[in-house]
């Protein structure tokens, strides 16, 4: 240590990037199971504990709260500390209580749900004892972050720390008035929610659509800003465009969940706002991708030769896809053919397996050297077949789902002749077989992917050709600036 | 730390002056694209708004300039796919089964009719093409239950089986285990003859007959044909609802499922009605 004055906390940071690639060849895993379970249904080999219904949010909770989830929390703490020049607030026993309680709430979840306990909300299935305890996890969380903000010897705050304390602050407010609940008994995992009917709709998916726009959007944008500049040793492209995109964004996501109950008994006032908010966030989420992919120029040659940073720019360009993909969702007209198909469950995957897992496959590449003082990665070449295997997946998971999506859509508002549907839904499930089956091999192409990461980095921990022979790596280790 | 802006010799351009574990930013102006393209869509959207349902009010909500309304819109493209097939639809539920059947620019309509509305609301339960599965009856044999006849299937479907509606067809196989009536021995017995009835050979049945003649011949027949009247399916058949091993023949005498198929009425019109039971006809066990 250089400087014993100001030392990071960086134990807690590497718990949380273990935690996260745990969790994410657990969420891969469990993917890659039940996409097979919807193209052979006896894969789910007639035990209820993992049938479809259960094991879906076990997929998207381990992929969203446990892996993004993980990464986000870890990298705030590495970004927070470094832009702040101050040690974390609270000391390590608080840290460490947000690292254990935030594990503790994900392995309950999971097994509540495979158990057959859940609130039925989509991306809020834990029942009311579990939300009360990630209530108190997330309220030390932020008192960390924001009491390290406060002693923050720079005097400006930085960009990224902008987007982690929204994502933070946001998911607070959506956490507890969405889980609003009544236990039936104390003694009771079971509850019912505070609000009915179209109401209780409403909620869901205001909470639902800012999950993506907090959790996976903002949070993971802060990450962006910090990782990026450092990995192409740039300065951010516009500091103008950053503070008006990030005004922007946490203005508009906030009302455009409706455009999820599009010709449902919601009122089509609400119909129309969450529309027009959607499409006006197209600029606002683009303002994110432009600042991110213009801090490389003077510095594209890096792509070449760092394939850690091509995962974060290749994020950020499915980042701007999926932003683009989604107002052009919202349309009233657009979202009458797409609802309720597979095209829904593409877009989903190009934003969180291109944008969210992308990034964060960057960053924690970039971290791994950094945190366990190694002179750089095991393998540069593993890195690329993580890239390149992992990016094939993608392709063939958005593009099976795009054409079994408009396929589906297609064959279910077909009339014939006579003016009878021309298919039958058994019909549809039946032409879109093949499409379940690309997707599955996308994903598993995917899981692949991550586990030659995993291997990778284990060898960067564990290996003598990675060990460090003197302090040079560019990023520094432990010790605070001048 | 103190705000130093320096030129980035890349871009030309200047930093803001501030500087964050090496991280630094350049003051670039907003793309002018982007700005006009975020002001074009927020004009756009407010435009949008004046136009579509928009603005809630503490009695009720703005409802646009041109009345637009996803329901209204909805009934729209409702109305307008019903007008194109009631031409049709009315001369089937006018027509009598024997003038349709024999008038084959109405049968196409039917089939066409009876064959998605099967596929979207009875394939479900009884397989594609009617095959049926344990517990669900094939439609596409003669083995019916309650009648093959076009009449016939339209009052099972009308009404249902055992469903709530007050007309349902009913029956009841007495639990003649569960209630006492006889003994486990007996009812191996009687599902010895009945298996004997379908052909098997090589075992004593005696006694079952005896038992088959004081206790299920009232209603499955002398020779267990059957009853349509009463519901008692043919016993002799190689179709068999609820399986054709001994263990479910005992089962069944001991415990009866009694299997329910819902009233068809309330959701499906009188035309729908008729053209699935065309298509039901038509799928092999017709009468």
């Amino acid at each position: 240590m250089s400087n014993p004055a100001i030392t990071y906390n960086e134990d807690v940071v590497r718990k949380f990037v273990i935690a996260g690639m745990f969790w994410a060849v657990v969420a891969f895993l469990v993917g890659v199971y039940i996409a097979a379970e919807l193209a052979w249904p006896e894969a789910n080999l007639g035990l209820s504990f993992v049938n479809f219904g259960r094991l879906r949010p076990v997929h998207t909770s381990a992929a969203i709260f446990a892996f993004g989830g993980s990464v986000l929390i870890g990298t705030s703490f590495y970004v927070v500390q470094r832009t702040c020049r101050a040690r974390l607030f609270g000391g390590e026993a608080l840290a460490d209580f947000v690292f254990w309680g935030y594990q503790f709430f994900i392995v309950m979840a999971a097994l509540s749900y495979v158990m057959g306990f859940s609130q039925g909300q989509e991306y809020a299935e834990p029942e009311w004892h579990l939300d009360v305890w990630l209530t108190v996890v997330w309220v030390a969380y932020a008192v960390i972050f924001v009491g390290t903000l406060l002693k923050r010897e720079e005097p400006h705050i930085y960009v990224a720390n902008w987007f982690y304390l929204a994502f933070i602050l946001t998911i607070a407010v959506l956490h507890v008035v969405n889980n609003a609940a009544i236990p039936i008994s104390m003694y009771s995992a079971k509850s019912y929610a505070v609000y009915a009917g179209v109401q209780s709709a409403l909620i869901q998916w205001w909470y639902g659509h800012n999950a993506v726009g907090f959790f996976l959007t903002a949070g993971f944008l802060g990450m962006m800003y910090y990782f990026i500049p450092k990995q192409a040793d740039r300065p951010i492209y516009s500091y103008r465009l950053s503070v008006v995109h990030f005004w922007s964004l946490v203005f508009m996501y906030i009302w455009a969940g409706p455009h999820h109950l599009h010709y449902t008994s919601l009122p089509d006032w609400t119909q129309t706002l969450g529309m027009v908010f959607s499409l006006m966030l197209w600029m606002p989420s683009w303002g994110g991708m432009i600042n991110g992919l213009m801090t490389l120029s003077g510095a594209w040659d890096k792509l070449r030769t760092d394939p850690a940073l091509r995962f974060s720019v290749t994020a950020v360009g499915f980042y701007g896809m999926s932003t683009f993909e989604g107002p052009v969702l919202s349309i009233r007209d657009v979202n009458a053919l797409a609802h309720y198909t597979d095209w829904i469950v593409g877009h989903v995957h190009s934003g969180t397996l291109g944008w969210n897992a992308f990034i964060s496959f960057g960053a924690i590449y970039y971290l791994v050297p950094v945190l366990w003082q190694r002179s750089g990665l095991y393998s540069t070449r593993l890195v690329a077949w993580h890239y390149w295997i992992s990016t094939l997946g993608i392709v063939l998971y958005i593009s099976s789902m795009w054409v079994a999506g408009i396929m589906q859509g297609l064959m279910w508002r077909a009339y014939d002749a006579f003016g009878f549907l021309q298919y039958s839904f058994a019909e549809s499930v039946n032409a879109v077989h093949p499409y379940y089956v690309i997707r599955w091999m996308g994903g598993v192409m995917f899981f692949v992917g991550a586990l030659i990461m995993v291997y990778n980095l284990v060898m960067t921990v564990r290996s003598s050709s990675t060990s460090r022979a003197a302090p040079d790596y560019p990023a520094g280790a432990i010790a605070a600036g001048e | 730390m103190p705000t130093k802006i320096e030129k980035d010799v890349i871009s030309g351009r200047d930093t803001t002056g501030h500087e964050w574990d090496g991280l630094k930013e350049l003051n670039t102006p907003l793309p002018k694209w982007w700005l006009y393209s975020l002001i074009a869509i927020c004009i756009w959207g407010v435009g949008y708004a004046v136009v579509y349902p928009s603005v809630p009010g503490l009695f009720g909500y703005y409802r646009g300039t041109i009345g637009y309304s996803t329901r209204a819109e909805v009934d729209a493209d409702v109305a307008a796919i019903a007008a194109s097939r009631a031409g049709s639809m009315d001369r089937i539920k006018a027509t009598p089964f024997a003038q349709i059947t024999s008038d084959p620019k109405l049968m196409a309509v039917a089939m066409a009719s009876g064959k998605i509305t099967f596929a979207n609301n009875c394939q479900p339960c009884h397989g594609a093409g009617g095959g049926g599965r344990p517990g669900y009856p094939t439609l596409a044999s003669d083995s019916w239950i309650w009648g093959g006849k076009l009449d016939d299937i339209v009052t099972s479907i009308t009404h249902g089986i055992r469903s709530d509606d007050a007309d349902a067809r009913a029956s009841a196989m007495p639990r003649f285990g569960a209630d006492g009536v006889l003994k486990p021995a007996e009812i191996s017995a009687v599902a010895d003859y009945v298996l004997s009835l379908r052909g098997k050979t090589g075992i004593d049945v005696s006694a079952g007959a005896k038992l088959f003649a004081e206790n299920c011949v009232a209603c499955h027949g002398d020779k267990g044909e059957g009853k349509r009247e009463v519901g008692a399916p043919n016993l002799r058949s190689a179709v068999n609802l609820y399986g054709t091993s001994k263990e479910a023949i005992v089962a069944q005498i001991s415990l009866p499922r009694q299997g329910v198929m819902p009233s068809w009425n309330a959701r499906l019109d009188a035309a729908t009605i008729k053209s699935v039971a065309i298509y039901v006809h038509s799928l092999g066990g017709g009468e």
